[in-house]
């Protein structure tokens, strides 16, 4: 299989393209504009539909629709424009219908800014929008993770009947990296859409597609049945990487692009002989909250790395159940941490240069 | 004995849940018989609003999608790009499409998406007790304008075919009340009318179907009738306001 070069919001709709996605429904914000551009060119190619919507809004309403006909749909946006999406995703969460949902965030509160960042953690895993719901979420380090989850993220969105959202900082959007395209790495048996609106043709019962439940009782239900399937994710999708954890004495915990800024951190304080391990989440819902169980004894401390001021450090505290330390390193706004600079808190943290 | 009437195939037996006198029942059994005489209630996916008329998707007797509040005309887009072969219609009130979903309703219309809009205009927000909408008469007391609306205070009310009316995209704009039966056949003329330009995909049509809210005005469904036709007609004049030209 051949590697193409391609940047990362390209190969990402290349991906969604591979994995039989023919519906998608955009609107322009950097840093993800390639990402609509190359839909809007490539869709025609194999008669598939591009729509440029009036808003976000509108765009992941067109995805509710079109996800209720059974189809592969897709839409991607940047950090504010998730935010207006928000209503949109609950509605198709509470309805039970399949989606991908593609972040290349950026900085904010507001309109912040338009260079990488990690601060949409809370809005990914946290919801956004109202209810009892959940997002299965990918967050790639590559492109090559990028697109091998695009392409697995569609499967796992038809299983569970749920959306799922790919996240990726500003730089997994913006570079250039090689690729091949693959079948998934989980094989998954799909169940038939007959739920779908695709009309009865005179030959069943109406299907409806709804997310309004007026009697207490049946609504409690409905939350029920979806935390079941919720459950069932967190037992099945948790997925992350484990990084030189033998004899740690800080275990670091980052994600996307940070964690291989990370990794050089590790690596370069391992040839001053610093043993530092990483944890990896590749999914930041379900977190990995098992990968904590096999941190070493040799650990002193849990530092979490961010593009953020400090979000995904709730879960690392939550995993570690008041056992170590949790230190926290992090830079916001589009600034993106150094590998010296992540060293120099290690360092810190066990009391200075060795 | 002989059967002189039939319910409509177009709707369920689901009893509505609409107050007496409401006229949304008639604007169902409206647009329902219009699906049954072109034979296409097998191969229809309708868009149920936020609304009085949420219930929607229960009355239909084809496939259903209720939509989030305003977003009815996005929710079509997305139906009818995957299934341009299907008929798709949407069904809002003047609360959903007048006001929160003014952007979703102008941008269908101006991408001439080709489904058909229900519009159903009754110069109030029922569901949620009687609020002001856009469309509110001025003077017309509401929860949430008790002395009557004014103009000063809230602009004029929103004359949603005339806007329409403005875009190209919007090949079928017409205005309709089912206020009493020689207006309640034109109003199903307009909406068959309506549904045969989407067939023949010649693009986005709307039909606004002024209506009564006897619960929220405050007054019998009958003085209701007589309300609509007296100070709803007058600002919001019926007719057609565009239609593709024949053999185009």
């Amino acid at each position: 299989m051949t590697r193409i070069l391609m940047k990362g919001n390209e190969a990402i709709g290349a991906a969604a393209i591979k994995a039989g996605c023919r519906y998608f429904f955009g609107y322009p914000i950097t840093p993800q504009n390639e990402l609509p551009e190359f839909m809007s060119k490539e869709m025609p190619k194999v008669d598939g539909v591009y729509v440029q919507a009036e808003s976000e809004v509108a765009a992941i309403n067109m995805v509710y629709g079109a996800a209720g006909t059974g189809a592969r749909v897709m839409t991607s946006s940047s950090s504010p424009g998730i935010a207006l999406k928000q209503e949109g995703i609950t509605y198709i969460a509470g309805a039970e219908l399949p989606c991908v949902i593609v972040n290349i965030s950026r900085g904010g509160p507001g309109l912040g800014g338009i260079q990488p960042s990690q601060a949409d953690y809370f809005q990914s895993t946290r919801g956004g929008g109202n209810g009892d719901y959940r997002l299965l979420v990918y967050a790639p380090a590559s492109l090559q993770e990028a697109v091998d989850l695009v392409i697995e993220a569609f499967d796992a969105a038809d299983y569970y009947r749920n959306p799922v959202m790919v996240i990726g900082d500003g730089m997994i959007g913006q570079m250039m990296e090689p690729v091949e395209f693959r079948e998934p790495a989980t094989k998954r048996e799909l169940p038939t859409k007959d739920w779908a609106t695709t009309g009865t043709n005179s030959s069943r019962k109406p299907n409806i597609i709804n997310s309004l439940a007026l009697d207490p009782e049946e609504l409690e239900k409905h939350n029920i049945k979806l935390d079941k399937k919720y459950k069932e994710m967190e037992e099945k999708e948790v997925r992350y990487e484990m990084y030189k954890m033998e004899d740690a004495e800080v275990v670091m915990v980052a994600y996307g692009t940070t964690a291989r800024i990370a990794k050089n951190a590790v690596d370069a304080l391992e040839k001053e002989g610093i043993k530092v391990g990483l944890i990896r989440p590749i999914t930041l819902w379900p977190f990995p909250y098992k990968a904590f169980k096999e941190i070493p004894a040799t650990a002193k401390a849990l530092l979490s790395v961010e593009m953020s001021m400090g979000q995904m450090i709730d879960d690392v505290k939550i995993a570690n159940e008041g056992r170590l330390p949790v230190e926290f390193y992090g830079r916001a706004g589009g600034m993106i941490p150094t590998p010296e600079a992540i060293a120099a808190k290690v360092k810190d943290i066990l009391g200075g240069a060795k | 004995m002989t059967v002189v009437f039939e319910k409509t195939q177009g709707l369920t037996d689901k009893q509505f849940h609409y107050c007496p006198g409401c006229t949304h029942g008639v604007i169902h059994r409206l647009v329902a018989e219009v699906l049954e005489e072109l034979g296409v209630i097998g191969k229809t996916v309708g868009v149920a609003p936020v609304g009085c008329s949420v219930l929607a998707y229960d009355y239909f007797n084809c496939d259903m999608h209720e939509a989030s509040h305003g977003r009815a005309p996005a929710v079509a887009t997305g139906i009818k790009r995957v299934l341009p072969e299907h008929v798709v219609f949407t069904y809002q009130g003047d609360g959903d499409l007048a006001s929160i979903g003014t952007a979703e309703i102008i941008h269908a219309a101006h991408r001439s998406e080709k489904f058909t809009t229900i519009f159903v205009n009754n110069a109030i927000y029922g569901m949620t007790g009687g609020q002001m909408a856009p469309t509110t008469l001025i003077g017309q007391k509401t929860t949430t304008s008790q002395e009557g609306r004014k103009q000063e205070l809230t602009g004029m009310p929103l004359r949603i075919s005339e806007m329409m009316a403005t875009i190209d995209g919007a090949v079928f704009v017409e205005r309709v009340s089912v206020h009493d039966v020689p207006h309640i056949r034109k109003a199903k003329k307009a909406i068959k009318k309506a549904f045969e330009i989407q067939l023949e995909g010649k693009g986005f049509g709307i039909v606004e179907v002024l209506s009564t809210c006897p619960t929220n005005w405050g007054i019998t469904p009958v003085d209701s009738l007589k309300w609509l036709e007296e100070n709803m007609i007058p600002y919001y004049p019926l007719g057609n306001f565009r239609t593709p030209e024949e053999g185009k």
